[in-house]
């Protein structure tokens, strides 16, 4: 039993945000019977560069710069002691991608983890976090925008099969900032993601991508919230995802608040999910609520579908075989984001892995 | 030398009110070098005979045979039927997100040569297929028939029926929503294909202005399922002249 006081309530599975996630399987981070885990395994793997500091801080010395009413990311505030902080300087135009890898470690112990990435006025960068093996991790990532900087942030879920992983991933978007996240997740077996969004200043512009492949029996979530608290800004949301496999289950929520200040607001939110199988499910669930009508546009779309016969039939009667007609279409599906991450070895790697899952799911 | 043969061919497609017979008995041969124009009014069953060969799931054979080179094609699955020799340019090819054009050939010629073209030469090949056709570099870099006008989904199946060289050619109206112009360089596309493989082509058509850059040898009437008359190229100018109409009211 961890000795956290928190007073958030224990989620019964009733809850809105709660209703789709298997409790049973989150390794008790909801409802806090799991045993605390000492170690930080979110290490810096690129070089050093001008401009850049990663650094472990008391949690006293860092204050948080969100509030939340998720019970895990308040867990993590409450139990994290030191906070990992990677400070990209004012200014700085950094052009190689800082990496983050995770370290290896464990299922018997929990990891609470709770990380500040401050990206400083008019700096330049892309940091790209890789989570690979076996863990049980609830991770808050906060990320600060400052006025024209211009952020893109890769987070890669290539997750063991074993994996528990949920988490929030918080950005604060300050004026004429501009902030891209993609969100790949193609392993683990349960994950639960909160890409949330708060915007602080005009004119700032938000994009939120993202890919998941779901195989029997995992569990994927991925959960937005976009704040339009002040005029003028725009966000893009657009997630993909596959299915295959018995009780593989993807949910994908996409909650966008269009405040009364925030007149000027452009909008737009998309998911789509292939279904490659019976026994799979999808949720979809786009919410948009506004609450100003001097808006330049808001609008969002959800499809689930099965491979389209017509599209196979194509590539088949152009002699490529089934197998590498449904490979072409999945990989061609995913394309449109993965080729956003603009690391041709990790879109290559990421390409190899949805094979394989499509493949494993063609076996079943 | 390469010979498709259609014999008593039936096909049904399912409806709301059960199976419908849209193909009633069609006999054909076609030889390798021979250019066979099947001309008839909508709704004949022209385009079902070109998907029912190259093997469409919604089409039922009921009946019949279709051979190439007396291997029955029937029994075989579409990418079987393709790599056997069959190709089939489609009145409105299929938009495929997220795969570019020289993705897809490159895929499309591995399989139908048995090994991936060796890259130097392939580019090449491509480079040359799309200028014949008057087609931009840049359209190489496009997912596959996303996006493009009515006359570049036309260039774009052309194009592969060159690069690709199959023994029988099914052309489903491609002349359909051309211009003067386009349909001029996808003819001569046609014509190259050709000359070059000694191509056999069953060119399925509404008018007869194709053929005047695709000169057949043979033409057939279709109506109500099967082909109802049987000429060389003059049989077009008469239809040219008097329509359909006598076929129709039988």
């Amino acid at each position: 039993m961890s000795t956290l006081t928190t007073n958030y309530l224990t989620p019964t599975g009733r809850e809105e945000a709660w209703r789709f996630t298997p409790l049973k399987r989150l390794g008790g981070l909801h409802d806090g019977t799991f045993k605390l885990a000492t170690r930080n395994t979110l290490a810096l793997a690129s070089a050093a560069a001008a401009g850049v500091t990663f650094e472990r801080i008391g949690r006293e010395l860092v204050s948080a710069e969100s509030k939340t009413d998720d019970v895990i990311v308040g867990r993590i505030h409450e139990a994290a002691t030191e906070v990992t902080v990677l400070k990209i300087a004012a200014n700085a135009e950094l052009a190689e991608p800082i990496s983050l890898h995770r370290l290896a470690g464990g299922l018997t112990d929990a990891e609470l983890s709770r990380v500040q990435l401050h990206i400083g006025a008019n700096a330049k960068a892309t940091v790209i976090i890789e989570n690979s093996g076996d863990h049980l991790l609830a991770e808050d990532i906060e990320i600060i925008c400052e006025p024209g900087s211009n952020l893109t942030l890769v987070s890669l879920q290539e997750w063991d099969s074993k994996t528990i992983h949920a988490g929030r991933q918080h950005a604060i978007v300050d004026r004429d900032a501009t902030f891209k996240s993609i969100i790949v997740t193609v392993g683990g077996d349960v994950v639960r993601l909160l890409p949330t969004v708060e915007f602080r200043g005009q004119g700032a512009s938000v994009e939120l991508l993202g890919v998941y492949f779901a195989t029997a029996g995992q569990f994927f979530e991925h959960r937005m919230f976009v704040d339009h608290l002040v005029p003028n800004a725009k966000s893009r949301v657009n997630y993909k995802g596959a299915l295959a496999g018995q009780d593989a289950h993807t949910v994908w929520i996409g909650d966008v608040f269009i405040r009364a200040a925030a007149e000027g607001t452009d909008t737009y939110e998309l998911n789509r999910n292939l279904l490659l199988s019976d026994g799979a499910r999808a949720d979809s669930v786009p919410n948009l609520e506004i609450e100003t009508g001097e808006i330049v546009g808001a609008g969002h779309a959800s499809t689930t579908g099965r491979f389209d016969d017509e599209q196979l039939f194509y590539l088949m009667s152009r002699g490529i075989a089934v197998e590498d007609a449904r490979r072409l279409v999945v990989r061609g599906f995913f394309n449109e984001i993965v080729s956003e991450i603009g690391n041709s070895d990790i879109q290559d790697r990421l390409m190899t892995r949805i094979d394989r899952e499509l493949e494993k799911a063609g076996a079943q | 030398m390469s010979t498709l043969e259609i014999r008593g061919l039936k096909v049904s497609v399912d409806t709301e009110n059960g199976p419908v017979e849209i193909l009633k008995g069609v006999d054909l041969t076609i030889k390798s070098g021979e250019t066979h124009a099947i001309m008839g009014p909508n709704g004949s069953g022209k385009s079902t005979l070109a998907y029912s060969i190259a093997g469409h799931p919604k089409y039922q054979i009921t009946g019949g045979t279709v051979t190439l080179d007396g291997v029955d094609l029937l029994d075989m699955t579409v990418d079987e039927r393709a790599r056997a020799g069959l190709f089939l340019a489609m009145q409105y090819p299929v938009e495929v997100p997220g795969v570019s054009v020289s993705n897809f050939l490159r895929t499309a010629a591995t399989a139908l040569r048995g090994e991936a073209p060796k890259l130097r030469t392939w580019v090449g090949e491509v480079k040359s297929a799309m200028a014949a056709l008057s087609m931009d570099p840049s359209f190489a870099e496009r997912n596959v028939n996303e996006g493009f006008s009515g006359g570049e989904k036309k260039r774009h199946e052309i194009m592969q029926l060159e690069l690709l060289k199959p023994k029988i050619a099914i052309l489903d109206e491609t002349d359909s929503g051309l211009d003067v112009d386009a349909l001029r360089i996808v003819s001569e596309g046609v014509v190259r294909a050709k000359a070059d493989n000694d191509l056999g082509v069953l060119l399925i058509t509404h008018y007869t202005r194709i053929l005047r850059y695709i000169k057949p040898d043979f033409v057939h009437v279709f109506a109500d399922g099967r082909i109802v008359e049987e000429g060389g190229p003059e049989l077009a100018e008469k239809l040219e002249a008097n329509g359909y109409a006598e076929y129709v009211s039988k």
